[in-house]
């Protein structure tokens, strides 16, 4: 029998066996996802494998298997969020997806401006030193620390590399909330990193112990 | 046109819709440009771009063998 590359040419066996070997080349980065976006690793095994599974039952909607990758994981992005909306029909909708009245304009913090200064330079730890020197489980702390809408845009679009508009379609949310979002995210995000830069002893400020204190 | 055309403010107000790419090609363009040419301004984008690169390592970890085991079996029932 000739292989060709129509879907129903393929047995179910074939299919099987390639869905399969896709998914475990893509577990460890399922998974990595899925920790980023529930914050809870059997939360985020209970995504992966509601993900594979819906993925499988869906299989003859992908077109090209070149698609494969990205076809999955707005499938896991897409479980995930439909069980943020489950949870939060039985909770307030206080801290919710569909949010408003965050169109005003954030005065935007900037780790780089911090760190940029001609006398911490002047002590000799540059930026960028700054950046490498911060523990991996400290970003994680302050990427898991965000309010949940702010994390969720800042691990679709810097973590995930989905663009503004994608990231739109997908939380049925207007693009100018998702920039107001996302610079929110990214101000808060470098602000924790700031005092976990200053608390870690990686910088020399004039006030290293601005934090917890009155004026 | 030099790099110039758009001063340094402009590029830091732009900076993250240029990392993110969703700038239009002109817009995208002019402050490539001018990055490659403004010490400034360059200095801060990779800053930016290596912030990225590491909350990017927050999701480059090892699955645990249960989950192996677990999908294994959901595809076995398949
Ligand atoms: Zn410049």
């Amino acid at each position: 029998m000739p292989a060709t590359d129509s879907h129903r040419s393929r047995s179910v066996a074939e299919q099987r066996r390639f869905f399969a070997r896709e998914v475990e080349r893509l577990t460890d980065r399922l998974y990595g996802t899925a920790l980023r976006l529930t914050r809870d690793p059997d939360e985020a095994q209970d995504v992966v494998a509601e993900a594979v599974a819906k993925a499988w039952s869906r299989l003859d909607e992908l077109r090209d298997r070149a698609q494969f990758e990205g076809w999955l994981f707005r499938i896991l992005n897409n479980t995930f969020i439909s069980l943020l909306r489950r949870r939060r029909c039985r909770q307030d909708r206080e801290t919710g997806l569909e949010t408003e009245g965050e169109e005003q304009p954030v005065t935007g913090f900037s780790l780089f401006e911090q760190l940029h200064q001609p006398f911490l330079l002047w002590w000799g730890t540059p930026q960028d030193q700054v950046l490498d020197s911060l523990l991996l489980d400290d970003i994680e702390r302050a990427l898991d620390d965000l309010p949940e809408p702010y994390r969720l845009v800042v691990v679709l679009v810097e973590v995930q590399g989905y663009s503004y508009r994608e990231v739109s379609e997908m939380l049925a949310l207007p693009l100018g909330t998702i920039r107001s979002r996302l610079s929110r995210a990214r101000s808060q995000l470098q602000a924790a990193l700031w005092e976990c830069a200053q608390d870690a002893g990686l910088v020399y400020g004039p006030c290293p112990t601005n934090h917890g204190g009155g004026e | 046109m030099s790099p110039r055309d758009i001063r340094c403010e402009e590029v830091i107000e732009q900076l993250f819709d240029y990392l993110d790419r969703e700038l239009d090609e002109e817009m995208q363009h002019r402050i490539e440009r001018h990055i490659e040419h403004c010490r400034d301004c360059f200095t801060r984008a990779e800053f930016e771009k290596r912030l990225r690169r590491r909350l990017g390592e927050t999701s480059r970890v090892a699955a645990p063998e249960s989950l192996h085991r677990r999908l294994r079996e959901v595809m076995e029932s398949f």
